[in-house]
């Protein structure tokens, strides 16, 4: 990638480049080669130099905001007061949980399956209703119902909360450059944390429970609305705001009845990331206790039953689908006119045979039991079942000496002596190394910013465990490349192959995170090859997906040009299509790469030696300042990564004049 | 035309983009040009304009893209807030408003149509109507029924209900007239109206726009790149090149007598005789007897061309509309034009 990059600017530019990088990476090898004779403050940082970061932070969280500001007192009164009520609302519906309205039971399930069936044919027809409503109608049978509804009340609160949050705050960053600037590192961070990292504070601030489990979510998943937000609003067309002010519209009116209305696209895209992220991050929430779908997956494979890990899984995905496609076709469905006098039961005839349909359905439980709950033993669950049909088949001799062959090679030639060659590196030349690549991939600024980042690492005292974790991510990714850059290849060469291959994509990046783990702990179990399949699988999504786009938008006068020139199949890949598609493949690469960050720490609770092991130690604790400071480190080195290959696509983006 | 004040006054008025325009305005020295300026680093978008616009007359700026036309026409509603110079509307300095006011005139006084519509894609053709109505608080009641009043006028009876983007381009264009002329204004910007439809539809919106200004009579300023449009519209055509008025005029005058190369480029290739009218080319009367049945003045030469190459008399009277003569027309002038020898 090197010579690609340098070859942009003027060639006395692109030899200075050379020149620094030839230094950076000689004095690299050589303080690895002469590591024997190094004294010990070079090859690791002594504990004495550390700065207590951790400990300051602490001071900062117990002793000024807490006991000083007392801000902890206005979040608790918000956890307790306003955020309590709507939770014990949306629970008392929905899983009958004794609060406010104190309903007797909660929705029956087949009057919520009927709605979203109605709301489904609405928005996508005949193939929206069967899945809005199929999902319920196997969540019910599957006797998961109660779990389900635990997810989707906190879910109902987190997402709405994150979409005000964030249209607010995307209509301020907006509106005020200041805040824009202000607030864009501190997104940019927030998007690369470690979720562990908010779970803490939201436990802290708004104690155990579901209160904190929406903070958290909510959190989490208001960052794309933000963005969605400002880029919506920024696009609106210049003659759309000219005729809303030449009509004498006020500044209020402008934001609400033209800037709004007319960003409505993008405004609903983000609310489908707001809903997408909340189910990823709710069913997280498991490891701070929340009840629910993950907080059931969760313990369900830490007692390695297979077959009910599965059917919660498939829930989880099935839900994951129904609702981001429902929201999707929302963001497509357009307005479209009533001949005049059509009456209204016309006009809103969905919304009608809506409450036509619950209020039935309502009635009907009350006299039909199985329509208001489906209970443990009426169930379909053949969880047991296929944990036996699981079992059986990793029993077989086959099957064994398959995985077994895969892990040991895996473990013993490749992941083992990678990690340990990367833990032999001293600490500065570690650092010159990744100093190194950014200056060869990006150029001067993410260089800078590289070597700024990972002294940071380097100072907080947990070297060692970032190594690792950098290990496990950089190890996956190639692994990942290894499979998914062939396979993108290959689906990008017809159109219904590139079509099938990105639908599955597009699914299973809809996926919470967590449903990664169940295949990588069926075949392996737990261990260290477990995590790196699960990144594997994950991050084989964006690669393969960016690859089939970016073979697919080379432009076809390109394509058609290399045939012919007389090229061959391989030679149009490599000299036109590959070249042409290396931006997007370097996008595809750096989300490769920020998956993997996040899914090495979640994969954390199969048992690693990284980062994600100490965040999850934290939350038991109330230890704010090691797990801000673990939570930064994993930030900080996932942002090099990100600000050297975004560099580089751009660069390379504006050289080709794309 | 009255003598009036003028509804626009326009004065030495300065548009420049860039980083600091105030202060650069204020140094800049005397006689600076377009590519002076941009060497500066600033563009200039209006560049020391003065031009007035008389009640009930139609005033048409004509330019090629990037002229400054449409940076002029926001200037005059104050879309744009200009470097330099004054711009009055109806007597009042623009500039000097307060947000509130500004606000006010708008709602009361100025209605603009956009080259590409500029509709709200959310809002049905009868909520779009009706929406400057909607901005300073009419009733719901009152505001549907204007609206359909509108609506009507420019012809879309029964697509009350329809979104713009199930209309066609044309239809979509009404709806932006309709909008614009829902508050009845006084003046009436129109920026391009045309340009983004079909030929075939444009002169048939050209046309339905002449038949709603011979109802309506309001003030206007169009805004085009094409020639023809302008000289079939105008009362008077301003013509502008890189920010400034080269020839602000009658299109006879423009077509007679250009005064910069500029213009008279634009002129070159225009059948003369289909735009000149002849009251145009008629002289003063200076006592010269003149006999007989006279001309119509309003008629083109193109129209009087049977009767300019019969008539045996070299000199022909020439009437204004009530019959009053109004003076002398040359034959030979006039078969010029016709025949294309300057």
């Amino acid at each position: 990638m090197a010579d690609i990059a340098t070859s942009i600017p003027s060639r006395r530019d692109g030899e200075t480049r050379n020149w620094t990088l030839q230094i950076i990476l000689a004095l690299a090898i050589i303080l690895t080669a002469a590591k024997p004779i190094l004294p010990d403050f070079m090859v690791r940082l002594p504990e004495a130099w550390i700065p207590p970061t951790a400990e300051a932070l602490d001071y900062f969280f117990n002793v000024i905001v807490i006991d000083t500001l007392r801000f902890n007192e206005l979040t608790r009164w918000f956890a307790e007061g306003p955020l309590d009520f709507m939770l014990g609302f949306t629970a008392n519906l929905l899983e009958g949980k004794h609060r406010w309205p104190f309903m007797e039971e909660p929705l029956p399930w087949s009057a919520i399956a009927a709605v979203a069936a109605v709301v489904g044919y609405y928005l996508g027809g005949w193939k929206m209703a069967l899945l809005a409503g199929g999902t319920f109608l196997w969540t019910a049978l599957m006797g998961q119902w109660s779990i389900t509804m635990q997810t989707l009340s906190v879910l109902a609160v987190a997402a709405p909360m994150g979409f005000a949050i964030g249209l607010v705050a995307g209509i301020a960053a907006w509106k005020w450059k200041a805040f824009d600037n202000a607030i864009k590192p501190i997104l940019a961070i927030m998007q690369t944390l470690p979720f562990y990292t908010y779970l803490l504070p939201a436990v802290i601030f708004f104690k155990v429970g579901p209160t904190a489990g929406a903070i958290a979510t909510t959190i989490y998943a208001t960052p794309p609305m933000i963005l969605m937000t400002t880029i919506g609003l920024k696009k609106v067309s210049p003659e759309i705001v000219e005729a809303g002010k030449m009509s004498g519209a006020s500044r209020w009116q402008m934001l609400t009845k033209v800037f709004i209305p007319s960003a409505r696209t993008e405004i609903l895209v983000g609310v489908n990331q707001v809903i997408m992220l909340c189910l990823a991050m709710v069913v997280l929430t498991a490891f701070i206790g929340m009840p629910g779908l993950g907080g059931k997956l969760l313990a369900m494979m830490n007692s390695f039953k297979l077959g009910r890990s599965l059917e919660i899984g498939i829930t989880i995905v099935l839900v994951a689908i129904m609702l981001d496609q429902m929201s999707k076709k929302w963001v497509t469905k357009l307005p479209e006119h009533f001949e005049k006098g059509t009456p209204w039961y016309v006009r809103h005839k969905f919304s009608v045979l809506a409450v036509v349909s619950f209020v039935v359905f309502l009635v009907l439980a009350q006299f039909i039991d199985i329509l208001q709950e489906v209970g443990r033993r009426q169930s379909l669950s053949v969880g047991r079942e296929i944990d036996g049909v699981i079992k059986g088949f990793l029993a077989l001799d086959l099957v064994q000496s398959i995985t077994y062959g895969i892990r040991y090679v895996l473990n013993v030639w490749v992941l083992i002596p990678f990690r340990d060659m990367l833990l032999w590196i001293p600490t500065p030349a570690f650092i010159l190394f990744v100093v190194a690549f950014a200056y060869a991939v990006g150029g001067k600024r993410p260089a800078i910013f590289a070597a700024a980042f990972f002294s940071l690492v380097a100072f907080s005292g947990w070297w060692d465990r970032s190594v690792i974790t950098l290990y496990s991510v950089l190890a996956a990714v190639f692994l990942s490349m290894l499979f998914g850059i062939p396979l993108g290849i290959f689906a990008s060469r017809s159109e219904k192959w590139s079509n099938r291959i990105l639908l599955a994509c597009d699914t299973a990046q809809t996926f919470p995170s967590f449903i990664y783990l169940l295949p990588a702990i069926m075949l392996f179990g737990i261990t260290d090859t477990t995590v790196v399949l699960s990144i594997v699988i994950f991050t084989m999504v964006p690669l393969t997906r960016y690859t089939i786009e970016g073979l697919r938008n080379v432009p076809p006068e390109m394509t058609e040009a290399a045939d012919m020139s007389g090229a061959t199949r391989w030679q149009k890949l490599i000299n036109v299509q590959m070249p042409i598609a290396m931006p997007t493949l370097a996008v595809g690469f750096n989300q490769a790469i920020m998956f993997a960050f996040f899914m090495v720490i979640i994969a954390a609770f199969i048992g690693t030696q990284d980062l994600g092991q100490e965040l999850q130690r934290t939350l038991a604790g109330t230890d704010l300042g090691k797990n801000f400071v673990l939570g930064i480190n994993v930030s900080l080195m996932a942002l090099t990564f990100d600000l050297a290959i975004i560099s580089w696509a751009n660069r390379r983006k504006k050289a080709l004049g794309l | 035309m009255t003598n009036d004040t003028p509804v626009i006054s326009c004065r030495n008025a300065w548009k420049l983009f860039g980083p600091n325009p105030q202060q650069y305005l204020k140094q800049m020295p005397q006689g600076h040009g377009y590519d002076d300026i941009r060497a500066d680093g600033y563009i200039a978008g209006v560049k020391d304009v003065s031009v007035d616009v008389a009640r009930g007359e139609m005033l048409v700026i004509m330019g090629l893209s990037g002229s400054g036309k449409s940076t002029l026409v926001r200037c005059f509603s104050r879309l744009h807030d200009i470097t330099g110079g004054v711009i009055e509307v109806e007597g009042q300095d623009i500039m000097a408003l307060p947000e509130k006011e500004l606000i006010e005139l708008r709602r009361s006084k100025m209605g603009m149509v956009f080259q590409s519509f500029g509709l709200l894609p959310h809002r049905t053709v009868l909520d779009n109507v009706a929406f400057p109505l909607e901005m300073r608080g009419q009733d719901r009641h009152a505001r549907r029924k204007r609206a359909l009043e509108v609506i009507k006028l420019v012809g879309l009876e029964g697509r009350e209900e329809y979104f713009p983007r199930e209309l066609s381009g044309g239809q979509q264009q009404r709806v932006g007239i309709a909008r614009s002329l829902a508050i009845e204004p006084d003046i009436w910007f129109l920026d391009e109206p045309f340009s983004a439809l079909d030929p075939l539809i444009r002169r048939e919106m050209q046309d339905e726009f002449l038949r709603l200004q011979d109802l309506l009579g309001k003030t206007i300023v169009f805004i085009t790149h094409d020639f023809d449009e302008a000289l079939r519209l105008a009362d008077r055509i301003a013509i502008m090149k890189d920010g400034a008025i080269e020839q602000c005029d009658t299109p006879d005058r423009i077509v007679l007598d250009p005064q910069t190369e500029y213009v008279r480029k634009f002129t070159e290739d225009i059948d003369k005789a289909h735009v000149v009218h002849v009251g145009a080319l008629a002289g003063p009367m200076n006592g010269a007897a003149v006999e007989g049945e006279p001309v119509a003045g309003d008629k083109t030469v193109q129209q009087l061309a049977r009767t300019l190459v019969n008539d045996p008399r070299e000199m022909l009277p020439v009437a204004d509309k009530s019959g009053a003569i109004i003076g002398v027309l040359e034959r030979q002038k006039a078969l010029d034009v016709l025949l294309g020898t300057d």
